[in-house]
């Protein structure tokens, strides 16, 4: 059994002004997951009368995106490659603190407590990240084929799961990171060559639009990808939208 | 009563007969019609995506913060294609032959053939819209076995099928949310379901972030709203997959089919403590290598690798020498629980056995296993904290999909006019057990080219009429009859927590309604859920207000769904006194200890009818079998 002693950022409503409230927890289990964590938190507030902490969380296996809590500093906590559902207490010592706290962004509205509003990656997508394809008109499966290699890399920028990290890490808020991803998916696939130049014009812009800041490469975003998107694909963003 | 529409000509015809004659709705016509879309997984994502490129207008809606989560994201393994890419004599007939048999001949001929026929083109359309699938070196689709298939016809992504599957279908919806043709409502959760002269008409839906309850008309509703695997509480579902949305149109009039059809996969991680919020399933390939076994002595409490060979249970090679550690998912998960549920289990619930590579390590070396397995070690690595080079893994059943849901006829309307139901939500496909790899197959086949060939046959009633009917009489009663729900609920303010009511739920239904059942158990539990029912209306502690954002209250909605489905499963278990597929009744089994289906009396489809609290009545549609012969599955 450990001990830990949290501080979780609580705000009531989008406009409220937020605080670090302090809870110490005894009795966890290190085979308890950080959520878990939470959830038992909760579990006790409920039963005194408070409010629980609200946060997003679904799948709970690193596969959603839904998870988002920033940990002592860094999006995701310390764990490499892994979202913030993936996280186990056996990581931590007994008697640490740990502070946690929503995405920061202005892109990112805090909702409530660690909950924040995400929909602007939703509508940076309907700005172009997609093939426009009605179904009902494909060819054959087999009747374009593709390098392995090039379908490998394609996939590896395929794996963006939309968390947010890569903003919630960037000194500029800058969304670079999950814009590319995007964009080299479908850049490097035969079926995107058609509206190739326009997607990543399109994609750029509406990041713009929404708030993010601009990249200054720094590559703290790639830094904590829980799905490790590679630096590369903001290279390769950069050869698309000024091939203009 | 049931009337499942089926197209009066032989199988193989049946698709394209229907296609040719059912009726069409102009272009200009389609953009006056509006659908209503619950749930953005493969099912309504592709449905909403599909029906919008046609033309109509629709709304989709999810309970999460963007269609993009939906569960579908979650599945690994791959999807099924009749394509024969592998010239190895996969055909439609074999896909649909397969499907049939390993649904244990409870499954709807028709609607398996037609599943089979459009596997194709939804791998097709998937390539079209950029998925990556796994590739050869010469640039053509990889295929893989799957579940025990003698031909390999599995497309996959990695250990991301589903997620990539997910996001060309979600890609598809936001495309055509920018043309101004969906409008999409996350963060929104169906509550109640209209109807309006007998028809479904639109929906009463609570906004999760204000509390707001909002009128949504259409004139016809498409439920793709998932399975219900956490009625058991621990499962490998999302947090949030839920019931209610079927359920509530299961308490109007829709015929809730099959429900005790429950699939349990039996390489999942190990429940670690009373804290468990889900559990994670691993891939099945891993007994591929890996072997099972418990102590031979009971109460053996030496550390896995101090217990030597002879000491040592290899209990599904020991029962099963012809498979050995490949017995179906079914079997492999009731060996574990029989042999746990003797006191052999192990670790520190008792309840899991060893999957052991050691075998494999020092035949094929460390880099065969990391090529392998590589990613799964790693996962179970980081949920254990155990290294399954050097430990044994410890292993053990969970829920894992549910192969119940609304009855739905060939145009997968269910009893309601009007009220479809897509995917996992319905009962179609997959009979007593679904094969591996075929859930996303149907999801997107029910989406992506079944609705939008079906839908217009109803929708062509509606031409010219509106939809702006929100001031309607029924739309104001079904909203009232929401928010005195939500006050009830509120109000109570009991004393126990929506949680610990639904980890109470889950254990009653793993106990009497999980792998193994009988008639006692099934009898015990329909009392105790009752009782639990009863309970949970006096005392449960809800707090937060309705007019707010309030995940608990959303929570305890769904948790009072989840009692009342739990008690139908219990009532259709008790019911089909056979074993068949996944429903297991220990009364019916040969003298090898394998299930013994009563094709006689249970050749059917079991379609329940709510009438009152705690009543039900069984509707039977008969299952009659043009192609397929019932034969006995063996393993021995
Ligand atoms: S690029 Fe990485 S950090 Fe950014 S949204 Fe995608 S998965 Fe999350
Ligand atoms: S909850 Fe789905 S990624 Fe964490």
């Amino acid at each position: 059994m450990i001990q830990l002693t949290l501080k979780i950022w609580r705000q009531s409503t989008a406009q409220a002004a937020g605080k670090f409230v302090t809870y110490p927890l005894t009795d966890l289990s290190p085979d308890m997951s950080f959520l878990e964590m939470i959830d038992h938190l909760n579990q006790r507030l409920i039963l005194a009368g408070e409010e629980p902490v609200a946060f997003d969380h679904d799948c709970r296996e690193g596969i959603c995106g839904s998870c988002a809590m920033y940990i002592n500093g860094r999006p995701h906590g310390a764990d490499q490659g892994s979202t913030t559902c993936q996280l186990y207490l056996r990581s931590y010592k007994n008697g640490d603190t740990i502070t946690i706290e929503p995405w920061r962004s202005n892109a990112f509205p805090v909702i409530k407590d660690l909950m924040v509003d995400r929909s602007a990656f939703d509508r940076i997508i309907q700005a172009g990240g997609y093939i426009s394809v009605n179904t009902g008109n494909a060819v054959d499966g087999n009747s374009l084929p593709i390098a392995k290699a090039q379908s490998d890399e394609a996939f590896a920028s395929a794996m963006c799961i939309g968390c947010g990290a890569c903003v919630a890490a960037c000194k500029n808020s800058s969304a670079m990171l999950f814009v590319a991803a995007k964009v080299s998916h479908l850049a490097l696939l035969p079926q995107g060559q058609p509206e190739r130049k326009q997607r990543a014009v399109k994609m750029v812009m509406q990041m713009d639009k929404e708030g993010f800041g601009s990249c200054s490469n720094t590559g703290s975003c790639a830094a904590v990808c829980p799905k490790e998107i590679s630096l590369q694909t903001i290279s390769q963003l950069n050869r698309e939208y000024w091939h203009q | 009563m049931l009337n499942s529409k089926i197209p009066p000509v032989p199988l193989a015809e049946q698709w394209h007969t229907y296609q040719e004659t059912t009726r069409l709705i102009s272009p200009a016509n389609k953009r006056h019609l509006e659908i209503i879309v619950i749930g953005t997984g493969l099912a309504g994502a592709s449905a909403a995506a599909t029906l919008a490129e046609q033309g109509y207008q629709i709304k989709a809606f999810c309970f999460q913060d963007s269609p993009r989560r939906a569960h579908s994201i979650a599945a690994q393994g791959g999807i099924n294609a009749a394509k024969n890419y592998q010239n190895d004599g996969d055909s439609i007939q074999r896909l649909f032959f397969d499907t049939i048999k390993g649904g244990d001949y409870r499954s709807r001929e028709a609607n398996v053939y037609r599943l089979a026929t459009i596997s194709s083109k939804i791998i097709d359309h998937c390539v079209a819209q950029g998925v990556p699938f796994a590739r050869e070196y010469g640039g053509m689709l990889s295929n893989r076995s799957f579940g025990g298939t003698q031909v390999q016809r599995t497309f996959y992504a990695a250990g991301q099928t589903g997620q990539q599957l997910l996001l060309g279908a979600y890609q598809a919806l936001e495309r055509q949310i920018a043309m101004g043709n969906i409008t999409m409502y996350p963060r929104h959760e169906m509550l109640e379901i209209v109807q309006i002269d007998g028809a479904a008409r639109g929906i009463i839906a609570r906004n999760l972030i204000s509390g707001e309850l909002e009128r949504h008309a259409a004139h016809a509703v498409l439920l793709c709203s998932g399975g219900y695997s956490n009625v058991f509480y621990l499962s490998t579902n999302a947090m949030g997959s839920n019931v209610s949305a079927t359920w509530k149109a299961h308490k109007q009039g829709a015929l809730f089919a099959n429900p005790c059809f429950t699939q349990i996969h039996p390489t999942c991680i190990p429940v670690a403590g009373e804290y468990q919020s889900k559990l994670t399933l691993m891939s099945e390939s891993l007994r591929n290598d890996g072997r099972v076994w418990v102590p031979k002595t009971l109460g053996d409490q030496r550390p896995a690798n101090s217990i030597p060979p002879a000491a040592r249970d290899y209990f599904l090679e020991r029962r099963y020498p012809a498979y050995g550690n490949l017995v179906p998912r079914d079997i492999a998960s009731r060996a574990v629980k029989e042999i746990c549920d003797a006191g052999y289990g192990v670790g520190n619930s008792q309840r899991a056995v060893y999957l052991d590579y050691a075998d494999a390590l020092q035949k094929h070396g460390r880099e065969f296993l990391t090529n392998k397995y590589g990613n799964l070690f790693a996962m179970y690595t980081q949920i254990t904290g155990e290294d399954p080079y050097e430990v044994p893994m410890r292993i053990y059943p969970a829920v894992h999909y549910t192969m119940g849901g609304l009855w739905v006829d060939y145009e997968l309307m269910t009893t309601i006019s009007g009220l479809y139901c897509l995917g996992e939500a319905n009962f179609s496909d997959h009979g007593a057990n679904r094969l591996g790899a075929s859930a996303l197959m149907q999801g997107l086949a029910d989406g992506y080219f079944v609705i939008p060939a079906t839908i217009s046959n109803y929708l062509s009633k509606y031409i010219g009429s509106s939809s702006a009917i929100t001031d309607h009489p029924a739309f104001a009663e079904a909203e009232s009859i929401v928010a005195d729900r939500l006050d009830r609920l509120i109000q109570i303010q009991g004393s126990q927590t929506v949680t610990s009511f639904h980890q109470r739920l889950g254990k009653i239904m793993w106990a009497h309604c999980g792998i193994v059942r009988d008639r006692h158990g099934l009898q015990a539990a329909i009392q105790e859920l009752q009782a639990l029912q009863a309970e949970f209306w006096q005392d449960v502690k809800i707090p937060g207000t309705v007019q707010s954002l309030n995940p608990e209250l959303d929570n305890a909605q769904r948790v009072a769904d989840f009692l009342e489905l739990g008690e139908l499963m219990c009532v259709d278990a008790l019911q089909r006194q056979e074993s068949c597929g996944c429903h297991f009744r220990s009364e019916f089994q040969t003298d090898q200890g394998e299930a013994q289906r009563q094709d006689a009396e249970y050749a059917h489809v079991a379609a329940w009818e709510y009438q009152q609290e705690h009543q039900w009545q069984c509707h039977p549609e008969a299952l009659t079998f043009e192609l397929a012969k019932f034969s006995q599955r063996s393993y021995k």
